[in-house]
């Protein structure tokens, strides 16, 4: 770890202002917020993150829940990871964010972690977080050492030939189902974007995760009205039974009617470089009859462009696996 | 079985540790929570290769830095020694080269430099400012052993090779097991002080006096001059037996900058620093007559090692005397790679080793189609039949039996994936385990004192398994003083000599000591009752007198006329009655005594369970049943303790732990406790663990043999037949993985 300035902001728009000095809100950034810091300060041990500043944002007033008049709901950025997760209205209305949010990490880092710090959450990469290793991700141009080496848990959808880092979130695979929109306070005010176009792909320039520039403070995450009928499920299958990121995940949203699917979104874990939404599994559900078969058809599309690695091979199996039987549980008492 | 009452302050009792309290309330000092006024911070700095030259080093930048004291490497360290030859267990450590010795690198992470700072943050931030290049070449980390050597025969009897291949029912197979990390959650570390002439050194150890005989040659000063100490540790898994570097560098650190230093080594510096139980390849060849009974054992074995280091992991260990057999044959080698030096691993040896043989155990037992429980029984012998020696005390098929009825093992139907509960498939297993027996050399001190108080000291340690409160619980057993009135002095070296905490020896080992000091402090209160007109036995010899219930009187009189022994000496105004007491050791074999030769092992058998969800590919240990025939137990709460972790580490081996080596660097890639993964409380079953408690008095007056490292023996085995049992996957290279439970084997190995 380096010397590096701590300040803490009164306010939104001080926290902006500061952080508009950074040069990149991406890896790299000379200036960082930190709210729970628990992938921000286990980076900047290991070196992988030098901000100069560090501007902590845990007294802004972000912290709340709140209903939307059109039925939705307002997620502050510092909401802890757990009060999320045991909010009435989401364990009753969102029950795919609840069961993401309490199968991640550990009850001491959920206590900790927040909404937008989990939605900024980095990769587990070995080579991500070494500085003893190429990566691209890291420093631009280095090579990625993980294509040759150890990329057991790593991505198979959305990779490049510069990148195969997987996000390891599990919220944000529950927040891409419920389609949900990200609140940026920014230099140039405030905008949304859908969580869909939140996240970037690697292509080229792994180092680029998200749409965030200079500046962008993640004020609040809203969900839309859950849909009355719909049922939604969170499975994450991993080795072994608690405290590790999935090797895959599903969350799934499926609303029934006469026993055929009148509506799905389906978001895959751990097994893309950003959390997965697959329209084509979502296409093929769309009218079907509840059907384990149909399920497994469904799953086959939605890893039709997997590209495994030289250790993850087995991914694609079990990402299929996974989604059949997440879209099962889904479905059952329906 | 026997089964008895007791009383929870008695021998055989559940009494709960002496040292409990204090270390639920943070009271126990840990050999990083020494402060000492202008105490230094020391941050090694670790290679980033695996195997080169170094071709500079350049500290100017660090130097600069806030807070920097000194930063040593080869230059400016000073002279470092190598230990000369080992006598025994003292005198020896696994990584024998001082530390920055020459300019080779021969593992990842091997030390180049320490930074001493100031504080801890200042240190690691120079660390990072140290600028080493290399001159590198491709490390050899491979995953497949290879060597060319002569194999070592470690036992052999019969012709085995001629008895395989007749034998009617064959098995041949070849079983892995990876290289494995301790990982105890307190780190290594050792705060070194020196005061000009001698050190004081806290350290995280389980063996203080041979620390301090390999620190003083190490650092080249007489062993009179180093005190080592260590009240508790935060386990250590056998990673703490020996000396690594970094005590040396910290030692060599303090000693120069004239300072009392800290050095605490990190998460990922535990990977490849401080040892490691190595990878093992092992062919076994098992061949039967058309019912079963064994006519050929073979295994062949290998393990990697470190380069300049000739670690042996004796997986044959358990192997010759487990079964009943005429013709058998055991070989070693070993395979020098780019890692660090391996190092002792609870149950070392006979861990990795009962795995394969178990497996192939099972494995024999589905070709033949044979229960697996009685395949074993049908192969118990009569006496050891590697040395013809009886054995001291072995109750193998009683422990099979027990397991069997608690386990509900009647209930198993064979085929694979038959066994359905709750819409999961069951798969169960079993295997044997066993383990060594014996004693270590050990010395004690009892002081029984005027206030009514008594001591007992000995330079061993407790690693967190229950020491203090066994030696409370034997003086209190010798003596009738209450254990609130026994102080119990262990893990500084400059105390009697007591053995490593290795082998799962300790309580075994020092019985007889402490009950030999506690029969001489008792004779030196006779002696001090008659001695002298005033005496409270004036004109008493010492041997009319007897020591009953605390009291001591005339032998052919009641205790009630004589006194309290502490009156005796505040009457003599003598402080303290000591005696000590010294046993040598004993491991039985054909090199005891003549009246003592015997085969001297603990056994066990364990019963696993685990569900298959194939749809999601989740398997998980639901159940796990475990007898130990183990000697008597001393205490049942910090034995069933030993057993229960090891049952729990053993679902980490079996499906979870791997270091794995990064085939181009040779780093271990895994290196922290997110991704090298051990079992969690959710993965942990639930443990049934019985003992059978039958003395072996051959050991010790108490029969006790030791139950640190048998828990772990065997149940990898059981817990990869219950898979095979649930989903017809013999997995022989552990850990067992979803790719593996999902025909994608291959496809998941980090191959070098």
């Amino acid at each position: 770890m380096e010397t590096f300035k701590y300040t803490r902001a009164d306010s939104a728009a001080q926290a902006v202002q500061l952080a508009g000095q950074s040069q990149t809100a991406q890896q790299g950034a000379q200036v960082r917020f930190v709210a729970g810091g628990t992938t921000l300060l286990d980076l900047m041990k290991l070196n992988v993150e030098r901000p100069a500043t560090v501007v902590d944002i845990n007294r802004l007033p972000l912290d709340k829940i709140e209903k939307l008049p059109d039925g939705g709901l307002k997620i502050g950025a510092l909401i802890r990871n757990s009060d999320l997760a045991h909010d009435p209205t989401i364990q009753s209305h969102y029950a795919v964010l609840s069961q993401a949010l309490l199968s991640g990490a550990s009850p001491q880092l959920r206590n900790m972690g927040t909404t937008s710090g989990n939605l900024l959450q980095r990769t587990r990469c070995p080579y991500f977080r070494s500085t003893a290793f190429a990566c691209n991700k890291r420093e631009p141009g280095s090579g990625c050492s993980a294509i040759d080496g150890e990329n057991r848990t790593l991505a198979i959808l959305g990779t490049s030939q510069h990148c195969i880092a997987t996000n390891p979130s599990d919220m944000n695979v529950a927040l891409t189902a419920l389609e949900a929109t990200i609140h940026i306070q920014g230099t140039k005010g405030e905008r949304d974007v859908s969580i869909q176009d939140f996240f970037l792909l690697p292509g080229s320039t792994p180092q680029k995760e998200n749409v965030l520039e200079p500046g962008d403070l993640i004020t609040y995450v809203t969900l839309p009205a859950s849909r009355p009928g719909a049922k939604s499920v969170y499975l994450k299958l991993r080795d072994r039974a608690s405290y590790e990121f999935a090797l895959s995940s599903a969350a799934v949203v499926v609303e029934v009617a006469d026993g055929h699917i009148r509506h799905a979104r389906v978001a895959l874990g751990g097994v893309g470089t950003k959390p997965w939404r697959s329209v084509e599994a979502e296409k093929a559900l769309e009218g079907k009859t509840v059907d384990p078969r149909v399920f497994r058809e469904v799953s086959e599309a939605a890893l039709r462009d997997a590209k495994p690695q030289s250790q993850n091979g087995f991914k694609v199996e079990l990402a299929k696996r996974c989604l059949t039987h997440a879209l099962t549980l889904a479905t059952k008492s329906a | 079985m026997a089964t008895r009452v007791l009383a929870p302050n008695t021998i055989g009792g559940g009494l709960p540790r002496i040292d409990g309290p204090l270390k639920v309330s943070g009271g126990a000092t840990y050999a990083s929570d020494h402060h000492l006024p202008g105490m230094l911070y020391a941050v090694p700095v670790c290679a980033t290769i695996a195997k080169g030259k170094i071709t500079s080093l350049d500290t100017s930048a660090a130097e600069k830095m806030p807070g920097i004291q000194s930063i040593f490497h080869r230059a400016n360290i000073g002279r470092l020694y190598r230990t000369s030859p080992a006598q025994g267990i003292y005198g020896y450590l696994d990584e024998r080269r001082p530390p920055f010795e020459d300019d080779t690198i021969r593992y990842y992470g091997q030390y180049v430099a320490v930074v001493v700072a100031d504080t801890f943050e200042q240190a690691q931030a120079a660390a990072y400012a140290v600028k080493v290049t290399y001159s590198g070449e491709k490390p050899n980390v491979a995953t497949h052993l290879k060597t060319d050597d002569e194999p070592k025969v470690e036992s052999s009897r019969g012709k085995p090779e001629d008895a395989f291949k007749t034998a009617a029912v064959k098995v041949d197979e070849t079983y892995w097991t990876p290289p494995e990390t301790h990982n105890p959650i307190e780190l290594h570390s050792i705060v070194a002080v020196w005061d000009g002439q001698a050190f004081t050194l806290y350290e995280s150890t389980q063996g203080v006096v041979n620390q301090r005989i390999v620190m003083a040659q190490m650092l080249g000063v007489a062993p009179e001059n180093v005190r080592v100490i260590s009240r508790f540790l935060g386990s250590g898994f056998g990673g703490k037996l020996f000396v690594w570097p970094h005590s040396v560098m910290a030692a060599a650190a303090a000693r120069s900058l004239n300072s009392p230093v800290k050095l605490v080594i990190s998460r990922s510096m535990m990977f490849q620093n401080v040892g490691h139980r190595p990878r093992t390849q092992q062919r076994v060849r098992l061949g039967t007559t058309a019912d079963g009974k064994l006519v050929s054992l073979q295994q062949d074995y290998l393990n990697h090692t470190s380069i300049l280091d000739e670690y042996e992991e004796t997986c044959g260990e358990a192997t010759a005397y487990l079964y009943s057999t005429p013709n058998l044959k055991i070989t070693s080698g070993v395979v020098h790679l780019n890692v660090g030096t391996p190092t002792a691993m609870r149950g070392p040896g006979a861990v990795p080793g009962l795995f394969a043989i178990e497996s192939a155990m099972d494995e024999l037992a589905v070709k033949l189609k044979m229960d697996p429980i009685e395949l074993r029984l049908k192969n118990e012998p009569e006496k050891d039949e590697s040395n013809g020696l009886p054995f001291s005390s072995r109750h193998l098929t009683e422990c099979f039996k027990v397991g069997a009825e608690k386990f509900g093992w009647s209930q198993r139907t064979p085929e694979v994936g038959s066994m359905k509960k709750n819409g999961l498939i069951l798969g169960w297993g079993t295997a044997s385990c066993a383990w060594i027996g014996g004693r270590f050399a050990a010395s004690a001190t009892v002081d029984l004192k005027s206030d009514g108080t008594a001591r007992v000291s000995c330079g061993t340690q407790d690693i967190g398994t229950g020491t203090y409160t066994i030696l409370a619980q034997v003086l209190s057993e010798k003596t009738g003083i209450a254990l609130d009135k026994i102080e119990v002095v262990l893990g500084d070296s400059s105390l009697p000599e007591g053995p490593i905490s290795g082998g799962s020896l300790v309580t075994s080992s020092v019985i007889p000591a402490v009950s030999q000091a506690a029969q001489g402090a008792i004779q030196m209160i006779f002696m001090t009752a008659t001695d002298g007109d005033q005496a409270a036995f004036a004109g008493r010899k010492p041997t009319d007198l007897a020591f009953t219930n605390q009291r001591v009187h005339l032998k052919d009189k009641a205790p009630e006329t004589g006194f309290a022994w502490h009156e005796i000496l505040q009457k003599a105004n003598v402080n303290a009655a000591s005696g000590s007491g010294r046993a040598d050791e004993y491991f039985g074999g054909p090199e005891a005594k003549e009246k003592e030769r015997y085969s001297v092992h603990s056994y066990g058998a364990q019963f696993a369970e685990v569900t298959w969800q194939p749809e999601i590919a989740r398997l998980r240990v639901s159940r796990v049943v475990t007898v130990i025939d183990s000697g008597r137990i001393m205490n049942p709460k910090p034995a069933r303790n030993q057993i229960e972790g090891a049952v729990v580490m053993g679902v980490g081996m079996a499906l979870l732990e791997e270091t794995k080596y990064e085939p181009r660097s040779g780093a271990p890639i895994n290196n922290n406790l997110a991704d090298y993964m051990v079992a969690t409380n959710a993965d942990t079953p639930s443990i049934d663990v019985t003992f059978l408690d039958y003395p072996d008095k051959v050991v010790n007056e108490f029969g006790a043999r030791g139950v640190g490292e048998i828990g772990l023996a065997g149940i990898a085995a059981a817990i990869t037949s219950a898979v095979y049992h649930a989903t017809g996957v013999r997995v022989r290279s552990l850990p067992a993985r979803i790719e593996d439970l999902i025909g994608h084997s291959e496809a998941g190995k980090l191959r070098a």
